[in-house]
This record gives C-alpha cells, structure tokens and sequence, in this order.
C-alpha cells in the first residue's frame, strides 16, 4: 500500500502518524482448521471468515504477523485480532454476535400442535400414527386446545408460528378450524404477528377445509418424497396411490390458495439415498423451485451405533453432494432452484443474521423456540421428542397442559438440563470446531443414538453429516467456479432476514 | 452550466445585518413584506409601496431617500439569477447571498465553518471561526423556505458541533417544514455519544438520513483521511448507536488512491457491522478545497479502478444494501453498473465537456463538478453511441462478469 506523504509543506501528516502505536496485537476469539497441504481457514464467533496461508497463521498464533501485511490488515478488519486499546472491535463484535444469536429473542415462536395421531398412511419412517377410527383415543381434545393456546400466549414471542401436525391433521379438520378462529380471536388483544401452518398429506382435502384454508391465510405443507415408486414404497396407504393423490390435491390447494402457499418437505429415507436426482427432478416436475434434502433422522431407522451410524452417515453425505451438484448444474442450465439446507447454511456463512431454523442452534431450539402439545396435553421439546415417547421414552415431556403450570413446564429441570447441555459453545467437540458459529447441538438426536445429551462427536452421525456439508459447501465458496460461487451467494442473500440487526450497547453520556 | 449564487450592490443606507427575506417582484399586501426582499428592475415604486419590505434590491440607481424605506440595496451587478421564492441574505456592505433555490432540487444549509476533522480531500474547507450567531440565521431560513420543498440538505463543516443548536434547527424544520426530507452531512463523531443520538432520535422527524462518510476498513487508513486521531472509532460507534436509536444512516466514501485498494472490503465491513445503513454512496473526488493541493496524491482516473468499484456496488447490491456511485461520468463506470449511477452533482456546480455534446447518454449522465473540468477529467471521456453502449467495449478491462464470482472473498488488490 502506497504510504504517500501528503503535502509536506502543508498542515496534512502522513498514514505513519495515524497507525497505532507499535505494540503487541491481542488475539480475538476465533477457531480454524487445516484446510489443505497450504491453507487454514479461520472463523470467528459472528461468522465471518478467511482462508490464509498456513505460514500466515503460524506468524499469527506467535504474535510475530507483520502489521503491513495483507493478512494482517484482513484480520483487524473482520476484528480476528485488536490493536492499541480501543474496544472498539469488541463493541462491533458485541453487536454482531446479539445479531447473530438474536434467534433467543422473545423465546418460543414456533408451537406445534398434534391434533390428531389417526392418519390413513403407514409410512415406514414414522413412529407415532395411527391407522384407527377410534376418534376419542387419539384426537386432541378442545379443553387441551384452549389449555395449550393459553400457554402459547404466555410466550413473549411477538411473532407466532401455529403448526398443525398429526398424524394427518386434516383428519381432525373441526379443531383446526376451531384453534385457528380460537388463536385469531384472542390476538385481538394480544397483537401478536400469526402465522398458520398445516402439515398434511393432502389426502382428506375437501373444498371446504380449502376455502377456510384461504380465507384466514394458512399455508399449507405437504410431503413428497420424490418420484412415485419412492414416494409410494415410503409412505403406503391403502391403494398404494399417495403419490397420486399428493400430487392431485396439490394441484387443488395451488389453485385455490395460490402456487407459493403450499411447499412440500421430503423425509430422506434409507430408498431415498440412490436417487437424489429422481428425487430433484420430481419437485421440478412438480412446479416447486426449491427441495430440503433434510437429513435423515434416527426414528424411522433400526437404530444404528458406532461404525454402523457413521457408514449411515456417510452414505447421506454421499446423496446429498449428488443432489446439490445436480441442482446447481439445474441452475447453469436455467432452471432457478434452490437447497433449503444449503441456503440456511450459507445465510449463516455469508450474512451477519440469524435464521429461524430452530434445528441448529447453540443452545438448541427445543423448548426454547419451539414446542409440542400433544394430542394428549403433554407438551414436548421437540416434534422428535413426542416421537421418543410413543417409542416408549419420555425423556423430554415436559409436562402437561392440564396438570402444569408454564411455569413448570418452560422453567423446569428437563428444559433447563437441555439447554445446558446443548450449547455448542462449552461442548467437548464443539467448542473448538471451526464450524461452530454456523451448527448446533441436538441434545435429543445424541440421547437417541448415544445415550447421552452431550454425546461423542468423533462418532455422531449428527457431527459427520454436519461437519461434511460445511466442508463441501465452504469447499465451493473456495474453489467453486464462479457461477457456482455467485448462486451460492445468491441463496444465502434471498432470505430476507429474520431479525433485524441489534445494536443496543451501553450508552456514553453528552460530549 | 453553473449558476451564480451571490451578487452585490450598494447599499443606499447603513442597516443591520442578519435580514433575509423571499425575492419577490411583486406587490405585496403590507402585512406580507417582514418576509420578502422586494426586486426592482426599472420600476419606481413609491414609498408607501415598498414600506414594510425585509429589503429592497434595485437593478439600477436608486437615489430616493426617505425614513419609512427598509434597506436598498441598488445598482446590483446582476439579479437574473433571483426568482420569485427564492430566500437571499442581504449584507450591509451590499453583498447578496442566495440560502435558497425554489427551482433547486439541491438546497443545503451550511450550518457551519468549523470541523473537528481536517479531511485530506475536503471540498469545503472548515474555518476555524465562531459562527454560533449564524444559528438564528438558520432558524430565520427555515420560516422563508417553501414548505412545499422536497429535500433539504444541512451541511458544513461539521453541523454536529453545533451541538444542542442542531437539535433545535432539526425540531424547527419537522415543525415548519414537515414535508421536507432532511439530508445531513456528518461525519458523524459526536453520536459516539449515545445520548446525542437518542436526543436527535427523540426529535422524531418523520424523514431524516444522516449522511456519514466512512473511507476505510482500517482504523489508520480512515485516520489519515480525516486527519483526526480516533475519528475511525468515534464514527463506526456513532453509525452504531444511530442505527440503535433508528435514525436512517447513509454511508459515503470518496474514492482516492488512498481509500481505493481497500473498496471491496469496506463494502464487506459496511455489510456485516452497519447492515441497517439504509444507503450506501460511492463517490469521486471533488476537485475542490484541500483536495486542490493534494490532487496529485489523490487522483486516480476512475477508469482505472472499474474492477474494484464494480465488486464493491455489485456485492452491496446483491446483499440488499442499496449502492449508489456518485460524481462519476457514465463512460467511465463499467455498463453493469450504469443503473446504479445517480445525477449527484448539486446543479450549481454541475458541468460537461464540449465532448460531451456528441454523446447521446449526455441526459442520463451526471456530467461533472465545474472543479473537475477546471482541473482533472478521467482521460478515457468518451461520447457514447445509444446502440453501442449497450455492447460491452472491447477495450474495457474486466468487461467480463468476475467481479461478483470473488465475493464473498478478499479481493485481490491489484494496484501497488
């Protein structure tokens, strides 16, 4: 950089008299990782990043990186370390790590309720429906609906999400309809920002239930798992006909309530790992313009440990990298589509916001941001939790809506010991992963496969499946070409952000 | 072509100082006249017409003398520039200010001489001078100011220092003038103190920016600029409790051989600590002031510096921050970035080349500051054929779309 002398005669001093005085540069926190035979890459807690060469770090660690030097001045810039005295660095720092964990703000905002376990499929990878006519065992009660919209009113959260799950909740249609009429009427006084959503396979859809559907501006979100033969063989029904139906009743909710109010989620199942392709090319076909190639999850599968876990593990890994390679090549050739996982990754990576994804925060979302009343009163920490318990371990129940008060049920020991457990921050494992500021913890995961809250992360499908997509994603931000790099950008600045930026700080009094 | 913004005559009497007043050529009810300067070309009204008036200014002679005349001003050197609406200052040694334009989309008001910075490149050079008396003048300006006025910059110097006096001219203009946007220019130092960004906040003024320039990433770089010791971190704490107290900030950075290298990153840096910024503004340098002196230092052609201009306004623009690139002519910007160029320039100073004249993006193009053509142009001005801009030249470096491709990485500097 050219330190040019600025009128020598005149009043104007030089660059040299305005840097700092020599002294020892303090290191701020950050973590790294051998990237390659040449290069580290360095995170910080607020997530910016940079990869320098190894000699660079070397230099930096023994506090010997020249302060003239590129690498010097990059890493002062994204506060990596602090000259002199100012606390400057920390105040933006203390800002954009309140941005970045702003997802604490205002607790729980996402509140599920299953209002029904009957459903009419018996799909492979789910533990807790219920083919059966039997409406009184299995059916949310309205006594237990008012119960539970009382305590979803107790959480300061200004802005609500209503998820309806079930079984199939469109089964019990009658309570949907009667919470979402309940919640809009107490909000009169409450003033929060709602949001409904109905999780359904579609199959009992009526025009009706539609017209209701639009009329108070529920979204809807469905299933499908990929082409029919997958589709079908993982979620069968009788008749064998669930793709058809899904993709009929599709076509109707999209025309009454609008193209992008109905979204679809895929559950990867162990089938599902040979065709990831199939799989994107389906929900092309089906007019969608974006596919969560979510990880598969431990509850519909014979629980696998150790090597077994980790082989399972790999496999994902090995589907997912084929689905995003084929979806970007989708995008070279002009078809606009997305990977949601990928873009909740990147807005981490390349965005100073938080995101609503409740499944990977530090400390984990569950209870916190999110909760489940079941059908029965009992409130869950997460929609894998209830899970557990009809799988016979109630580990993470909460309490009861009837018998509990919010009190109990959002202060109490179960709660509290997850969340204790699930900061990433003070994880063994976590706490010097260079990935930490863009993952989280899964207590819930890791008491399912491990036996323990904390869990061993050299053997965590959790870990491997995680810490392999952050490779391969910052593996393209690195040396991916540029148009795969400008798409990438691209999906992490799409969503809009959830919060915005927070910069409360102590306040100085008057000049 | 620029426009005169002062004139002088003589003054037919001694008279205070500190009149203002709105030109009008016209009769006025006497209850009217405190607040208008009445113009006179070869009319001579009589006494009893002109009684009452702020002032008088007369285009010829004017000899009649009588005790109920206000001040006259006469034999003035020109007036053609004065318009009906317009706001002047009548000094009594015969020197006739314009404070305001009504045809003008650029009015400022200077609150002020002094600065508490010394930048490198400033157009306007502060004075060290006490100017507080200046504070009722500006009180006076906003009664005069047409309410139907779009926009109103306050500019200096630095208005800050004017401290609590600010506050009042920010209360007096949402109070008189509640249709008018308030644009100030600060370099933002004194909102290191929070409680002067709340009280500014508490104003609730119902459309304000604060104007705030910020020329590096670095601390020492943005020193040396300012010439100022500290100001780096004064200022990105003062945009922060701005952005705290919810008062719409806007970034501005003048673009040297000194703050250019580094363009790419302070975009970075704007994005990830100051993403509330509702504005960003990437601007050539003025000619003006200190920047006369130091010119040689400074300049570097704007053609040579599209690669680092072109990452910077893309990389903000893709990540929702709105960009805008001022003061730079359209031949000299990379195309992709032609639709974030803005016709910046206030029109008083505001100028073409004959060049100029053959291009056909000549009404789209911000042309230059009067001070550039009098001193330095980009040496690569050339007139644009409609048709053919739409076409990349094959002579343009980096033509080709890389510069997106290296966010969100450093950029490599390429200059020395």
């Amino acid at each position: 950089m050219p330190l040019t002398v600025l009128s020598p005669s005149g009043p104007f001093r030089p660059l040299e008299h305005f840097l700092p005085a020599p002294a020892e540069y303090r290191l701020l926190p950050f973590r790294f990782l051998r990237w390659d035979a040449d290069e580290v890459l360095l995170t910080n807690d607020v997530g910016e990043f940079l990869f320098l060469p190894d000699a660079a770090v070397r230099d930096l660690v023994a506090h010997r990186l020249p302060r003239e030097s590129p690498a010097f001045l990059d890493l002062k810039a994204r506060h990596f370390l602090a000259e002199g005295g100012s606390d400057v660095p920390l105040e933006l720092l203390a800002t954009k790590y309140r941005t970045k964990k702003s997802f604490l703000d205002g607790f729980t905002r996402l509140h599920l309720f299953v209002v029904t376990l009957r459903c009419d499929h018996s799909c492979r990878y789910c533990q807790v429906s219920r083919v059966t006519e039997n409406k009184s065992l299995y059916d949310m009660s309205r006594d237990t609906a008012e119960r539970s919209i009382d305590l979803m009113f107790r959480s300061p959260a200004p802005a609500l999400k209503i998820e309806f799950q079930g079984g199939e909740s469109l089964l019990n249609f009658d309570l949907v309809q009667w919470i979402v009429e309940r919640v809009e009427e107490r909000n009169q006084a409450e003033g929060r920002l709602l949001e409904f959503v109905v999780a359904t396979n579609l199959s009992p859809l009526t025009d009706p239930m539609l017209e209701f559907l639009r009329d108070h501006g529920v979204l809807i979100s469905t299933s499908l798992d990929g082409p029919d033969y997958l589709h079908d063989s993982n979620r069968p029904r009788r008749g064998n006909d669930s793709h058809a139906v899904t993709i009929e009743n599709l076509r109707r909710a999209r025309e009454v309530l609008g193209h992008d109010r109905v979204s679809a989620i895929m559950t990867t199942s162990q089938a599902s790992l040979r065709y990831p392709r199939e799989i994107i090319d389906e929900y092309v076909r089906q007019g969608f313009d974006a596919v969560f190639l979510r990880p598969i999850s431990p509850y519909g599968f014979a629980v696998r440990t150790g090597e077994a876990a980790r082989y399972q593990a790999l496999e994902f890994l090995e589907f997912y990298r084929q689905g995003l390679d084929y979806i970007i090549e989708l995008n070279r050739l002009g078809t606009p589509f997305v990977e949601v996982y990928a873009q909740i990754l990147l807005t981490k990576i390349l965005t100073p916001f938080a995101t609503g994804y409740v499944d990977l925060q530090s400390p984990a979302g569950t209870g916190i941001s999110a909760v489940v009343y079941n059908y029965d009163g009992d409130v869950y920490a997460s929609d894998e939790s209830r899970m557990l318990a009809e799988m016979g371990d109630r580990s993470f129940r909460l309490g009861n809506v009837h018998a509990d008060r919010y009190e109990d049920i959002f202060g109490g020991e179960i709660l509290h010991n997850l969340i204790y457990q699930s900061v990433t921050e003070a994880l063994p494992g976590c706490s010097d992963c260079v990935f930490l500021p863009y993952c989280g913890a899964d207590p819930v995961f890791h008491h399912r496969t491990q036996q323990d809250l904390v869990g061993h992360r050299p053997t965590s499908a959790f870990c491997t499946k995680n810490m392999g997509i952050l490779r391969h994603l910052f593996g393209l931000l690195r040396g991916g070409d540029d148009f795969t790099r400008e798409l990438l950008a691209g999906w992490a600045t799409d969503i809009a952000p959830e919060r915005p930026q927070d910069v409360a700080a102590p306040e100085r009094t008057s000049p | 072509m620029t426009i005169p913004l002062h004139t002088h005559g003589r003054p037919l009497t001694a008279f205070p100082a500190g009149i203002l007043g709105r030109i009008t050529r016209r009769s006025l009810e006497a209850g009217n006249r405190p607040d208008h300067v009445r113009l006179l070309r070869s009319e001579h009204p009589s006494v009893d017409e002109l009684h009452g008036h702020a002032a008088v200014l007369a285009e010829g002679p004017f000899e009649m003398r009588d005790e109920a005349l206000p001040p006259i001003v006469h034999s003035l050197r020109r007036m053609d520039h004065l318009t009906e609406g317009d706001v002047v200052a009548v000094n009594p040694n015969g020197y006739i200010r314009t404070l305001y334009r009504i045809e003008s989309g650029h009015n400022a008001l200077f609150a002020t001489d002094r600065c508490n910075s010394y930048c490198v490149m400033c157009s306007q050079p502060p004075k060290p001078v006490d100017d507080s008396e200046r504070i009722a003048e500006h009180l006076r300006l906003l009664d005069l100011i047409d309410p139907g006025t779009r926009e109103l910059g306050i500019t200096g110097g630095e208005p800050t220092l004017l401290k609590d006096d600010l506050l009042r001219i920010i209360a007096k203009a949402k109070e008189r003038l509640p249709q008018t946007a308030l644009h100030i220019l600060s370099n933002g130092r004194l909102f290191y103190y929070g409680s002067f960004a709340r009280r500014l906040a508490r104003i609730e003024h119902p459309d304000v920016m604060i104007g705030i320039p910020l020329y590096s990433d670095l601390d020492s770089i943005h020193d040396f600029v300012v010439q100022a010791r500290g100001a780096f971190d004064e200022t990105v704490i003062g945009l922060q409790n701005l952005g705290r107290h919810g008062v719409p900030v806007e970034i501005r950075v003048v673009i040297h051989r000194h703050t250019v290298d580094r363009l790419p990153k302070l975009a970075e840096f704007i994005y990830r600590n100051f993403t509330f910024a509702a504005h960003v503004a990437l601007m050539a340098l003025e000619p003006m002031g200190f920047a006369v002196p130091n010119l040689e230092q400074l300049w570097i052609d704007p053609w040579e510096y599209q690669t680092e201009l072109r990452e910077a306004t893309l990389s903000l623009a893709a990540r929702g921050m709105k960009p805008s690139i001022y003061n730079h002519q359209l031949c000299v910007v990379p195309k992709e970035l032609r639709p974030f160029c803005r016709k910046s320039i206030s029109d008083w100073k505001n100028a073409y080349l004959p060049v100029c004249d053959r291009c056909d993006l000549k009404g789209e193009c911000g042309g230059f500051f009067a001070s550039s053509v009098k001193r330095r142009v980009s040496s690569h001005i050339r007139p644009q054929a409609a048709l053919a801009s739409m076409l990349p030249l094959p002579d343009e470096p980096g033509s080709s779309a890389t510069s997106l491709a290296m966010w969100p990485y450093a950029a490599k500097a390429t200059r020395g």
